[in-house]
């Protein structure tokens, strides 16, 4: 058994620079993958629009008829129909996204081996479309 | 800072505001966006509106419709512009700003909502 050492160790204090090369603030815009990465994550700003959308036409329902009739026809506006246009591609976007995580998130395995990726994010697409049909119906019944 | 615990939390909202997002807002999207306004279906008319607005449920369901959400976009946006566009000095300004918008936006809905009737 060899006697512990009293010698100081050899490494110095001296701790070099870690090299970290500066990354640009487009770093996104080179590749696809990239870009769609930012894209997805922007996806959410225009969730945020809808929601504000949501906002203004609940107050000008509770503010009466001609409130309403002025929301509705600010929504027939060019603009207000590009960014709902716009903002419904993202919303989109998202959804589809979100729904194909789930096979990420989830391992479901069915008699010991792991269902495909397809049958864990069919279901979301399937109550998408039943959910989607039930706001529909309720709203214009 | 933030402090690591919260974290766990927000991303709770963050993760329930984007399944909300994802099942509900494209068709709300879709009717009072685009196919009301472009007179692609006939819009519902205010009086209907309102007697569906007023009903316990749909209240309820408008509510989580625009609260949930608001923390997604607060959360997943946050990040896009740490990772996006690189702006960590701001971290606390814009946490304050998001997430304080998201209960601004909750609070309103939730008032809003309630005093429909």
């Amino acid at each position: 058994m060899q006697p512990p050492t009293s010698n100081p160790p050899s490494y110095t204090e001296y701790h070099p620079r870690w090299y970290r090369p500066r990354v640009s603030v487009y770093w996104w815009m080179g590749s696809w993958r990239y870009l769609k990465f930012i894209l997805r994550e922007l996806s959410s700003a225009f969730v945020a629009v809808a929601v504000i959308m949501t906002l203004f036409q609940l107050r000008a329902l509770r503010a009466g008829p001609d409130a309403y009739a002025r929301f509705e026809q600010r929504m027939r506006s060019p603009v207000w129909i590009a960014l709902s246009l716009i903002s419904l591609i993202f919303v989109v976007f998202h959804a589809i996204t979100w729904f194909n995580l789930t096979p990420r998130a989830m391992a479901i395995r069915l008699r010991g081996k792991r269902l495909p990726d397809v049958m864990v994010a069919a279901p979301n697409y399937a109550i998408w479309l039943v959910v989607s049909a039930g706001v529909a119906w309720m709203v214009l019944r | 800072m933030v402090r690591q615990s919260n974290e766990a939390s927000l991303w709770s909202l963050f993760s329930a505001g984007g399944v909300v997002a994802a099942f509900l807002i494209p068709i709300h999207l879709f009717l009072f966006g685009l196919a009301f306004p472009l007179g692609w279906l006939q819009a519902p008319s205010y009086g209907s509106l309102m007697t569906l607005a007023r009903m316990p449920l749909a209240r309820v369901y408008l509510f989580v419709l625009c609260s949930l959400p608001l923390f997604h976009w607060a959360h997943r946006f946050r990040y896009a512009l740490y990772d996006g566009l690189k702006v960590k000095h701001l971290n606390e300004l814009i946490f304050v700003l998001f997430y304080g918008g998201a209960v601004l936006g909750t609070v309103l809905a939730g008032y809003m909502l309630w005093t429909i009737a």
